[in-house]
C-alpha cells in the first residue's frame, strides 16, 4: 500500500474518533449537569456512577429558585447585563462612527490606547476601583458594576464595530446626505440598518461578559447578598455544606441555560449577509 | 443658522469636531474606569496603603519601594510566578493544538457538523463559574463521576503532589491546566477554522495534483499559511491567561500548589486588608507580562519574517 493509500485511510479511521472524542468531552460534562440537577442528593450519594436518574424531580430547581434566593439573582444578573448591552452601544456606535469615517486629531492613537487597555491584567485595575467605589459607596451597587464591565467592553466593541462600519460603501452615505440627512440621521437611517449583524455580535459580547463576569463582582457585591449575580451567588453557595450538590447544580444549569441560548440564538443572525444589494451598479 | 454665519467653519473643522463629539463618551468612560485608576493603582504600589488609612493616603504622600521588596521576599511570591508561567505556557499550549486539530477534523462538510460544532464551542460560552463548580463536582473524591471510573480515587484539585507511572507530578497544577485547555480550545477552534475555510483551495489541489499524502499537506500546504493566525492567538492566550483570576480561584482557591499571582494579589487585597502590596504585586505581574511578551515578540518577529 503507498504512503498516500496509507495514510488516506488511517485518516478517514481517525476523524470520527477524533469528532466523537471531542463531542464527548465537550458534550457529556453538560449533560451531566443537567441530569444530577434533576434527581435527588440521596441518589448521588448512593449511586455516583449512574448517569440516568432512576427518578426524575424538579424539587431542586424550586429549591434554588426560592430558597436559595436565585430569582434575585437573575433578576440582578438581567439587569446588569441589559444595561451593559445597551450603555455600551449607546457609547461604542458613535465612537466607532467616529473612528471609522472622521478625520479628527488623534484618530490613530484612540485606536491604539484602547487596545493597550484591553490588553491590560483586570487585577491590576481590580485594586484601585475597589478603593475608589468602598471610598465613594458605589460598592455594593449594581451600577458601579455595571460601569465597570462597561468600561471593560467599550475598547473591543469600538473596535469590532469600526471594522464593520468601513465595509459600508461610503457611496450609500453620501446619496443619504443628499437626499438631506443630517449625520446623526445618517448613522440612525443608513449605517445602523446596514450594521445589523455586528450590532448583534456587539451585543452578545457585551451581554456575555456581563453575565459570565466573575472577579469584579465578587470583589464589589460579595457584602450585600441581595444584589448578587447568579454567578457570584452559585460560586459563594457552592462551598456551603448545608445546600445538596443536585440544587446547586440546578443552579448552574440557570446560570448556563440563558447565555448558552441568547448564544446560539445571535450566532444564527449574524451570518445573515444584510449589505447584499444596498448599492447597485 | 446664526451659529453658521458667526464662524464660519471648513468641512475639515466640522469632521474634525464631529468626531470628537462622537468619540468623547468613549474616551471619558476609559479614562475615568480604566486610565486613572491604573495610574493610580501604580501610585498606590509605592505607598503604605491600608484599607483602614486610605483616606490620609493621598497623591503627594510618602513613596515608597517597601512594598515591591516585601512582596518579593515573602514566602511564596516565586513559586506563585513559576505557577503561572506553568500553567499559562502549557494553557495557552493545549488550548491552541487542540483546537488546531479541531479546525482539521471540521473543516469538511459532514453530516451533524452544525451540531458538533455548537457542542464544541459550550466550554467557552458558558459561564465560569458554572463549568469549575461542574468540574469539582465531577472530580470530587468521594462523589464524582469521574473517581467511579478510576481504580483508586483521586483528589485531582485538593493534591499538591502524586505518582503517575513512578513519576511525581503536580496533581493539581496539571488539573488546572487541563481545565483551561478545555475551556479555551474553542476559542482557538473559531480562528482556525476561520483561516482554514478562507484559504484558497487551488494550492491544496495543486499539492493533491502532485501527489503529496495528506500529512505531506498538512506539513508544506497548510500550516505554513497557518503560522500567522497561531502566533496571533498565541500571544492574545498568553496574555490573558498570565493574569487569569477566576479559573485558579474558583477551582482550586490557590490552594495545593497552584497559586498564581492574580490569585496572590487577590488574597493580600481580602484577607490582609495590604492595599499597597497587592498593587505592588499586580504591577511585577504586568511587568513580568510585558517582558514575556518582549521576549517571545522579538524571537517570533524574526521567525515569521523567515517564513515571507
Amino acid at each position: 500500500m503507498s504512503r498516500d493509500r496509507f495514510e488516506r485511510a488511517l485518516l478517514k479511521v481517525l476523524k470520527p474518533l477524533v469528532i466523537a472524542f471531542l463531542v464527548l468531552i465537550t458534550a457529556f460534562p453538560f449533560l451531566y449537569m443537567v441530569m444530577l440537577s434533576v434527581r435527588d442528593i440521596q441518589e448521588l450519594i448512593l449511586d455516583p456512577g449512574s448517569i440516568w436518574p432512576s427518578a426524575f424531580t424538579l424539587d431542586t430547581y424550586v429549591n434554588v429558585l426560592t430558597k436559595q434566593g436565585f430569582l434575585t439573582f437573575l433578576r440582578n444578573s438581567a439587569i446588569v447585563a441589559v444595561a451593559s448591552v445597551a450603555v455600551t452601544l449607546l457609547i461604542s456606535i458613535p465612537g466607532a462612527y467616529a473612528v471609522a469615517r472622521l478625520r479628527f486629531f488623534g484618530r490613530r492613537q484612540v485606536h491604539f490606547l484602547f487596545l493597550a487597555v484591553y490588553l491590560f491584567p483586570a487585577i491590576v485595575l481590580a485594586i484601585p476601583l475597589f478603593v475608589l467605589f468602598t471610598m465613594i459607596g458605589l460598592r455594593g451597587s449594581l451600577i458601579g458594576l455595571i460601569l465597570v464591565y462597561i468600561a471593560q467592553t467599550v475598547p473591543v466593541t469600538v473596535y469590532m464595530l469600526r471594522n464593520y462600519f468601513e465595509t459600508v460603501p461610503r457611496s450609500v452615505e453620501e446619496a443619504a446626505a443628499i437626499d438631506g440627512c443630517t449625520r446623526l440621521s445618517t448613522i440612525w437611517r443608513v449605517v445602523l440598518p446596514l450594521s445589523k449583524p455586528a450590532l448583534m455580535a456587539t451585543g452578545l459580547y457585551a451581554f456575555m461578559i456581563a453575565w459570565n463576569e466573575f472577579l469584579f463582582a465578587l470583589l464589589f457585591l460579595v457584602e450585600s447578598r441581595e444584589s448578587w449575580t447568579v454567578s457570584l451567588g452559585l460560586s459563594q453557595l457552592a462551598g456551603s455544606i448545608e445546600i445538596p450538590t443536585t440544587v446547586l447544580m440546578a443552579g448552574s444549569v440557570v446560570l448556563t441555560l440563558p447565555i448558552v441560548i441568547v448564544f446560539f440564538a445571535g450566532e444564527r443572525l449574524l451570518t445573515e449577509g444584510l449589505t447584499a444589494g444596498a448599492e447597485k451598479g | 443658522m446664526t451659529s453658521r454665519v458667526k464662524s464660519p467653519r471648513t468641512l475639515k473643522e466640522q469632521e474634525a469636531r464631529a468626531g470628537l463629539v462622537l468619540i468623547s463618551p468613549t474616551l471619558i468612560i476609559t479614562l475615568v474606569v480604566v486610565v486613572l485608576p491604573l495610574l493610580w493603582a501604580i501610585m498606590l504600589a509605592f505607598q503604605d496603603a491600608r484599607l483602614i488609612n486610605i483616606r490620609r493616603v493621598g497623591i503627594f504622600g510618602h513613596y515608597t519601594l517597601e512594598n515591591f521588596t516585601y512582596v518579593m521576599s515573602e514566602p511564596g511570591f516565586w513559586t506563585s510566578l513559576v505557577n503561572t508561567l506553568v500553567y499559562t505556557v502549557a494553557g495557552t499550549a493545549l488550548s491552541i493544538v487542540i483546537g488546531l486539530v479541531t479546525a482539521l477534523a471540521l473543516r469538511d462538510r459532514f453530516r451533524g457538523r452544525t451540531l458538533v460544532r455548537a457542542s464544541i464551542l459550550i466550554p467557552y460560552v458558558a459561564p465560569v463559574v458554572a463549568v469549575t463548580f461542574l468540574w469539582e463536582t465531577m472530580l470530587n473524591p468521594q462523589y464524582g463521576i469521574v473517581n467511579t471510573w478510576l481504580a483508586e480515587p483521586i483528589a485531582f484539585l485538593t493534591q499538591a503532589r502524586g505518582e503517575f507511572l513512578g513519576i511525581e507530578v503536580p496533581v493539581a497544577l496539571l488539573t488546572v491546566i487541563a481545565f483551561e485547555a478545555w475551556r479555551y480550545f474553542p476559542f482557538a477552534f473559531l480562528f482556525i477554522l476561520a483561516r482554514l475555510q478562507a484559504l484558497p483551495a487551488e494550492l491544496d489541489e495543486a499539492a493533491v495534483v502532485d501527489g503529496a499524502t495528506p500529512t505531506q499537506r498538512f506539513r508544506y500546504v497548510i500550516m505554513p499559511q497557518l503560522w500567522r493566525i497561531i502566533a496571533l492567538l498565541s500571544v492574545l492566550r498568553f496574555v490573558f491567561t498570565f493574569t487569569k483570576f477566576d479559573d485558579v480561584y474558583l477551582l482550586t482557591g490557590g490552594g495545593a500548589g497552584t497559586e498564581v499571582v492574580s490569585v496572590r494579589v487577590y488574597n493580600f487585597l481580602t484577607s490582609r486588608d495590604d492595599i499597597g502590596a497587592s498593587a505592588a504585586q499586580a504591577i511585577v505581574l504586568a511587568i513580568f507580562l510585558v517582558v514575556f511578551l518582549a521576549v517571545y515578540l522579538r524571537f517570533f518577529a524574526g521567525g515569521e519574517r523567515e517564513q515571507g
